[in-house]
């Protein structure tokens, strides 16, 4: 892996608030990461297409429109058929207490929501790309 | 490496991890060019520079989707600065690229500058010759939001289109050295908005006054006008970064332009052997003493380096 961590971070669905997104990418860049911020309305493909084509460690994903449960195992397949097992998936976003788990479940690394610190946020990514 | 005949018949997830080994540098990375360079050399290589919001991004997805249409395969390795405090780098350059998702004719690289201050990273010309050797056959490259002196994409571009806007400057703006000598193409993007002629016009009689390095070669930039965000005029910036390549053809420019950019590759190369024999040869600590003389004046720079060289 590279020395510098190079975090996609994307906004999957049609919900328009992308504050959330851009707050955690700047807090990533302030922690010395490279963040390749693609912006609103992203398909599942387009993500996993972008994480392709740069070769990220990690995609976090922001969802504000309680459609997670069936955008996150979309992206989580296709990063699979893509050959992108390694890559690690987090959620930011207002997800329910029952679907956190279910998402953990699923292969998702962490999930963050309203009022998580974004140093928290950026060391929990490290970690978890240090654990390998 | 593996990755290299993955990576040249067309395994987009080959070439990927390919850019990554040639952004981080290191020996391997030589082999792995080493044996890319003969695939080289057939791309055009495509320059967007100009200041900070002027629409590159959203220009370079219109000449994307042009080239596109004429079913050229289209590289696009996008620029965004590093942080200097934290090494961090925000890369937005994908969100003005929408339009070119699922399209597997294009491949869309982001690039931190890491350090570099000429406008591109760099490793930048070394992805731009991996995409050539992957067989893109356009290859365009846009550079961080430049102010006047970030000039470095000439020498990695055949063709170097520079973007204004209206509203950014008067004409003494216009007249100074930079950016606009190294324009083949010169684009007035945001056309619709007011003082767009204006800006057209400066541009035009800065070109009259000459010395643009391009018109002493016989090339007279073009100044185009375009509204990148609905393709207007997108067209003609198409034609005249055509008739570019073609008058670079036809003059013998093109391989002169090889030719130069050969042998910059070459000086550098040698250059940054050269310091990693001499810092193996020399090692740190005897570095550090020498440093400790210089900077408690016993000795100057200048006789230091005299001594370190013929130690």
């Amino acid at each position: 892996m590279s020395e510098r961590l190079r975090i996609l971070i994307a906004k999957p669905g049609l919900d328009g608030h992308d504050r959330g997104a851009k707050v955690v990418a700047r807090a990533l860049r302030d922690a010395g990461m490279e963040v390749i911020y693609t912006g609103l309305r992203q398909t599942p493909e387009m993500i996993v297409e972008s994480a392709l084509q740069e070769d990220v460690d990690a995609v976090g994903l922001s969802i504000l429109s309680g459609a997670h449960m069936t955008l996150v195992p979309r992206v989580l397949q296709g990063l699979r058929e893509a050959g992108l097992e390694h890559v690690k998936v987090f959620v930011g976003g207002i997800i329910p207490d029952e679907d956190v788990a279910a998402l953990r479940e699923l292969g998702v690394v962490a999930v963050f929501g309203p009022g998580a610190s974004t140093q928290v946020i950026a060391e929990t990514i490290r970690r978890e790309l240090a654990g390998g | 490496m593996e990755l290299i005949p993955d990576a040249l018949a067309g395994d987009r997830r080959a070439l990927a991890r390919l850019i990554s080994l040639v952004e981080d540098d290191g020996p391997p990375v030589r082999t792995a060019l080493a044996a890319l360079y003969p695939y080289t050399g057939r791309a055009h290589i495509i320059g967007v520079t100009g200041a900070p919001g002027t629409g590159k991004s959203t220009l370079v997805n219109e000449l994307a989707k042009a080239f596109r249409a004429r079913s050229r395969t289209v590289g696009i390795v996008a620029v965004d600065p590093t942080s200097p405090f934290t090494g961090g780098a925000i890369l937005g350059d994908r969100v003005r690229m929408r339009d070119l998702a699922g399209d597997p004719g294009v491949f869309i690289r982001s690039m931190a500058t890491r350090g570099s201050l000429g406008g591109l990273a760099r490793a930048t010309g070394d992805v731009v010759k991996v995409l050539d050797a992957a067989g893109f056959e356009v290859v365009l490259v846009e550079t961080v939001g430049v102010g006047q002196a970030e000039v470095d994409i000439a020498r990695t571009a055949h063709t170097t289109v520079v973007v204004e806007a209206p509203g950014l400057g008067d004409e003494v703006q216009a007249l100074k050295a930079g950016l606009l000598e190294i324009a083949d193409v010169l684009v007035v993007n945001k056309a619709d908005r007011p003082g767009a002629a204006q800006t057209a016009r400066a541009l035009e009689i800065t070109l009259e006054l000459g010395r643009n390095n391009q018109a002493a070669n016989g090339w007279r930039p073009p100044i185009l006008k375009t509204v990148a965000l609905d393709g207007t005029g997108v067209g003609e910036v198409l034609e005249a970064v055509a008739a570019h390549r073609a008058y670079l053809q036809k003059s013998g420019l093109w391989e002169r332009r090889e030719r130069e950019r050969a042998r910059a590759d070459l000086l550098r190369m040698l250059e940054q052997e050269l310091m990693d024999r001499l810092m193996r040869e020399l090692g740190a600590e005897r570095l550090e003493e020498w440093v400790e003389r210089v900077a408690t004046r016993q000795v100057d720079v200048y006789t230091a380096v005299q001594a370190v060289l013929g130690s």
